[in-house]
């Protein structure tokens, strides 16, 4: 694989999809250090939202230690080089949320919607390109379709405004040619201009396997997260990629070491667990399903007696899409009522 | 025993499925069905069950209003153009039942503050969204019995049943359900997510509520209000099912629901949209028993 000489650019995940291991509680001063820390290093752009995204805040899915607005207000002023972008998932946030994102100065707004549902960020993505924003769709759980289906979503949202597409490996279930046939489609078949991106989930170990071929097959933004902080087995981690990137003469403007330094130093001592493939999140790729679910299924366990991994397991075969975490303590209590177990007293 | 006369604007699924439950009722009969392409296939099959029909929207209805006795008419086309019809029939004496998001008249969640309505006689009432049908009798359970201080409820439902219509502003349901969580179902603060699910065979509607106590929940007595609330919505609805809970962690109390529809016209997995057109019937029937017992004369507004 030759990429020498390609420049990409990489867009952090940690203080965003970092937030899921993190029970969203990651702090004000931890999202300004880490920041500062990355923007340093020379990371190009960082992801600050709920994991949910703008307006996640909720029983449902968690309630974070501060706000949308606090976050972004905290660390965009910080920023000497980086840019700060915001997630967005229509039917959780609202046109209102962007606005408020764009108000704290984020240069990038991510419309997310599951990889068959394009339709429903019409007015999200037109709004923030109207704006004047950097405005990426964000197909999830791409693994869920074909290539073919993907692009005719990923068209939708290029006609929407959006001069970015992603390929979101949700579940982390992809393997290299699964990611190369989807990102080729859209390369071959989507406007020039038009940028492409790729998030991996690291559940199967193939985070920095798929985003080279990603970016083999035409992706010029890849997601990363420093210290690989992000939902189930993480993200690819950054300051990994950061350093095949160099051995590979892929120009991805950051430093190894002062990345591999914040990842280190500063992203792995704030975790709460160590982030990475047991047999849960193994499951989550295994199985193509959501990464985020994993803290809520060994909840479940904890509360119902059901084992995470067979609470995940159905959640696959039923194929649960993002956002579905009310779902899981629904199917846990089902599946504990079907085999006589009883909930257990104490736990919460 | 005599009906009362009624007309649908909007010969699409949600106006299709109101004429098969409207043709049930024993107090409403469906007269007129309004469209404004000739070539409709609603407009066709609303004629094949025997109404009179028209491709003029609701002008080609006005000359007919007085004639005909229409007395009420269920508005099943888009927010933009609700007020105008709304306008044009309020002024001859009809009243607007609005399935629509405009929501320019008071929200109306039949078991809750139906009866309250036909009894202040609204000329207009909003329908609010499939989501706010199906979950906010279930806030109300829990916040008759005490304080809740937010209320939070998930909709689930299938992709084939979400029309271009909610897709192109998905916003409007997010923010009318909660405003409607919080107003109709007695929370200090409300929150609505919707979830699209693609998957083969199309899933049932799903509904999980959360509700948030400010003191610690009174258990016995929430799950006898919950059960209650079941029972009033499946006179309705009889696919309204609880699945699960309610489930007590802390001071939070969580129901989870499946709404299945009865598949007049639409299929049952559809349960996000036959709740809107059963609940719409369900309260033109209450206004429609306050006139024929006399209690009620529509005037005109």
């Amino acid at each position: 694989m030759n990429l020498k000489g390609i420049a990409i650019k990489l867009h952090d995940m940690s203080l965003r999809d970092g937030m899921h291991p993190k029970r969203h509680q990651i702090s004000i001063e931890q999202m300004k250090t880490i920041a500062a820390g990355m923007d340093a290093a020379g990371v190009p752009l960082i992801e600050v939202t709920h994991g949910d995204g703008l307006g996640g805040a909720s029983v449902n899915y968690g309630f974070p230690a501060a706000t949308d607005e606090q976050y972004l207000r905290a660390v965009v002023p910080l920023m000497k080089q980086a840019k700060v972008s915001a997630l967005l998932i229509p039917g959780i946030g609202t046109v209102d949320h962007l606005r408020m994102a764009a108000d704290c100065g984020v240069s990038t707004i991510r419309v997310a919607t599951h990889c068959t549902e394009a339709d429903v960020s019409e007015q999200h993505i037109s709004l923030g390109r109207k704006m004047g924003l950097d405005t990426v769709g964000f197909l999830m759980m791409a693994h869920m379709i074909g290539p073919k289906a993907l692009l005719a979503q990923a068209r939708l949202m290029e006609s929407y405004g959006a001069n970015c597409l992603y390929v979101t490996d949700s579940a982390g279930y992809m393997l290299p040619d699964d990611v190369s046939a989807r990102i080729g489609l859209l390369r071959q078949q989507l406007k020039p201009e038009t940028e492409l991106g790729f998030h991996g989930h690291h559940n199967l170990s193939m985070g920095i396997a798929n985003s080279l071929a990603a970016v083999e097959a035409g992706a010029r933004r890849v997601d990363c997260a420093c210290g690989g902080m992000g939902a189930g087995a993480g993200n690819t981690p950054m300051e990994v990629f950061v350093a095949v990137c160099a051995r590979m003469g892929i120009e991805t403007g950051v430093d190894v070491f002062k990345i591999s330094d914040v990842a280190e130093d500063l992203v792995t001592p704030i975790m709460d667990f160590p982030v990475r493939i047991d047999r849960n999140s193994l499951t989550l790729g295994y199985a193509g399903v959501y990464s985020s679910f994993l803290l809520f299924a060994q909840r479940a366990e904890a509360k119902y007696g059901v084992p995470a991994r067979e609470i995940l397991l159905e959640l696959g075969r039923r194929r649960m899409v993002g956002g579905q975490e009310d779902m899981i303590e629904d199917t846990a209590i089902t599946m504990a009522r079907e085999r006589g177990l009883r909930p257990r007293a104490n736990a919460a | 025993m005599s009906k009362i006369r009624c007309a649908i604007i909007g010969p699409g699924n949600i106006g299709t499925d109101l004429l098969y439950k409207l043709r049930r009722s024993p107090v409403l009969e469906p007269v007129w069905m309004v469209g404004i392409e000739a070539g409709s296939e609603g407009l066709a099959r609303a004629r094949e069950l025997g109404l009179k029909t028209t491709d003029q929207g609701v002008a080609g209805l006005l000359p007919h209003v007085q004639a005909d006795g229409v007395q009420i008419a269920f508005d099943a086309t888009s927010a933009y153009v609700h007020k105008a019809n709304s306008d044009a029939l309020n002024a001859l004496g009809v009243m607007m039942i609005d399935l629509t998001p405009a929501a320019i008249g008071p929200y109306c969640v039949p078991p809750i503050n139906l009866r309250a309505h036909a009894g202040r006689r609204e000329m207009n009432v909003n329908m609010v969204t499939c989501g706010g049908q199906a979950t906010i009798p279930m806030v109300y359970a829990v916040s008759r019995v005490q304080k809740v201080r937010y209320a939070e409820i998930i909709a689930t439902v299938a992709s084939k049943s979400v029309g271009p219509g909610t897709r192109k502003n998905i916003d409007e349901f997010t923010r009318t359900t909660a405003g409607a969580v919080a107003r109709i179902g007695g929370a200090d603060e409300g929150k609505a997510i919707i979830v699209i699910n693609p998957a083969e065979p199309p899933l049932i509607m799903r509904d999980t509520i959360h509700c948030l106590t400010t003191e610690k929940p009174d258990e016995a007595a929430i799950t006898a209000s919950v059960h209650a609330m079941l029972a009033e919505v499946q006179r309705y609805v009889p696919g309204y099912r609880l699945k699960n809970g309610p489930v007590f962690d802390g001071q939070r109390v969580t129901v989870w629901l499946e709404v299945e529809g009865l598949g007049d016209f639409l299929p049952k997995y559809a349960g996000n949209l036959d709740i809107m057109t059963a609940s719409a019937t369900r309260t033109a029937e209450m206004f429609a028993e306050e006139i024929l017992a006399g209690r009620l004369k529509l005037q005109a507004a």
